[in-house]
């Protein structure tokens, strides 16, 4: 090997990022199965293009009914709004004083063992249902109306802030802990001391922002008889009343832009 | 008089990190901990208030077997032993006297604690020992403010607020820029004296610790090696000290995952 050539393999001027999965076999594999499947699923639904087509001629017709939006019933309405505001207030409170055990139960870090998974199995139960099918079930444990909304939205609440909560509480510095146990606190105070304030700005704004979306949520969730303004548009659309279901729909878009907007102040001026 | 005899700390696998260690320190002095990263010294420290469990040996402070202790009466024992931190420690978001007292917690009623009805002499205790630092200006300021300097001097009073039997100072000025490390390395010096205090310092900086304190211990791999005056710490010694294997790295990362927080830490 003359001088040159060593000189070639010494000097290293190409680079590859390494891919995301080693071996080229299962990269590969992984591809072609993904794109297969998703072929297969495109060729197999039934997707009828005509039924598309005159979907669009009944929306323009309900369209047309809808305009120009009705504020004829404005009490209705106020009415519902205030219901669905009492609903997302108490829901939030309830939700999240419950999430705040639960969130400590399901903190790896301050948990033992057993507890962990108990906190981490009350999280799961609550996430694994969309609202609306808790509110159906809800509403026919307990009736229709705001209640069972109320109780839907608890466990909403629950599935987001303890589950936010409890990765916090994971991601605490634990020297300060170390300190409370160094000066022989006991358990309580240390949590108090040494992890609440830690999670503390974490924790209004979970509230903030959950109060927001239970507010939003409890749209839906009325829709299949939790109260609030959900019912008073699920009765509007029933009664093919299409322009005080618009009025609804624009109002509901009015009040969630000012709510994300007076959140999003709040939780931005917590340090 | 803190007593160690016979002490063994082995993590879960592998060598072990204190290897038969006893230690003796009477009285007031300030003794320094020297050696390389992995020697053992934060080891040795939190064997003495148990924040890390010995695997077998004794721990006498002023007559208690520290080991032998249970849950309720171990945290009894801790109210009497201060420990400084190499990052503070603090709690941020909390004010410097929520802080300090914080070094009462141990004996203080948890709802007291909640309401922040701290007992009348404890403010007062914590305004003394502040003024003494020269932090008694910063009572209502939230400890996230201050300097680090400032930090560890809340750090060194809240351990003062115990009215320990020993100070335990791992690395207290490991975090701290070099003038700022003399003011503590002479605070922690100067409190040993007005209060009687033995004061056990893991440190780093050798100059520090020949100029601040009493008594040098050299540790190597789990063991004390050297012991003496500062004054007889000389080349030879100090190149026995930190002459290094990766012995001494694997032990370093066994420490520093136990430091941070096992499975329901926060209740031991």
């Amino acid at each position: 090997m003359s001088k040159a050539d060593t000189q070639k393999q010494l000097v290293r001027d190409t680079w590859q990022k390494p891919p995301f999965i080693a071996n080229p076999y299962i990269r590969w594999g992984v591809i072609i199965a993904v794109l297969v499947y998703f072929g297969f699923t495109l060729v197999n639904l039934p997707i009828d293009w005509n039924r598309a087509s005159q979907g669009l001629t009944r929306a323009a017709r309900i369209f047309n009914g809808a305009w120009p939006p009705s504020f004829e019933r404005g009490g209705l309405l106020l009415n519902g709004f205030l219901e669905s505001l009492k609903i997302a207030i108490l829901a939030t409170v309830g939700g999240v004083v419950l999430s705040i055990p639960i969130a400590f139960m399901a903190a790896r870090n301050v948990a033992i063992k057993p507890v962990y998974f108990l906190g981490r199995a009350i999280i799961i139960v609550a996430r694994s249902f969309h609202p609306v099918i808790v509110a159906i079930i809800f509403v026919k444990a307990v009736g229709f109306g705001p209640f069972a909304g109320v109780l839907t939205l608890i466990v909403y609440s629950v599935g987001f802030v303890a589950k936010m909560l409890a990765e916090r509480i994971e991601e605490i510095d634990f020297g300060q802990v170390e300190a409370m146990r160094s000066v022989g606190a006991p358990f309580l105070s240390t949590l108090i001391y040494a992890v609440f304030p830690q999670i503390m700005p974490r924790q209004i704004g979970l509230t903030i922002y959950q109060l927001d979306s239970n507010l939003r949520a409890s749209a839906v969730v009325g829709i299949v008889g939790a109260g609030g303004i959900g019912a008073t548009l699920a009765n509007a659309f029933g009664r093919y009343d299409y322009d005080f279901a618009l009025t609804i729909t624009l109002v509901i878009i009015g009040v969630i832009l000012v709510s994300e907007a007076i959140s999003g102040q709040i939780r931005k001026s917590i340090k | 008089m803190l007593k160690i005899t016979d002490l063994v700390k082995r993590y879960d696998t592998g060598q072990p990190v204190l290897k038969n260690l006893n230690l003796e320190i009477k009285g007031e002095s300030v003794v320094s901990i020297i050696g390389s990263s992995g020697a053992g010294k934060s080891t040795l420290l939190r064997c003495i208030n148990r924040l890390v469990e010995p695997s077998s040996g004794q721990i006498q402070l002023n007559g208690t077997d520290l080991t032998s202790l249970n849950r309720s009466q171990l945290r009894k024992a801790r109210h009497k032993i201060g420990m400084v931190f190499q990052s503070f420690n603090l709690i941020d978001r909390l004010t410097v006297m929520e802080n300090v007292q914080s070094g009462r917690l141990g004996s203080l009623p948890t709802w007291r604690a909640i309401a922040r009805k701290y007992p009348k002499e404890d403010i007062r205790r914590a305004y003394e020992l502040m003024d003494r630092v020269g932090i008694a200006h910063y009572a209502d300021k939230r400890a996230d403010e201050l300097s680090g300097g400032e930090r560890q001097r809340v750090g060194v009073v809240r351990a003062l607020m115990q009215e320990p039997e020993i100070l335990l100072a791992d690395e207290p000025t490991a975090s701290l820029d070099p003038k700022t490390s003399e003011q503590i390395m002479g605070l922690l010096r100067d409190l040993s004296r007005e209060f009687a205090l033995p004061v056990l310092i893991n440190i780093h900086n050798v100059t520090e610790a020949k100029e601040y304190t009493d008594r040098i211990v050299g540790m190597r791999y789990g063991r004390i090696i050297f012991d003496a005056l500062p004054s007889d710490l000389d080349k030879d010694a100090m190149d026995s000290i930190y002459s290094g294997t990766p012995a001494a790295d694997r032990g370093a990362d066994v420490q520093q995952s136990t430091v941070s927080g096992d499975v329901g830490a926060v209740a031991t």
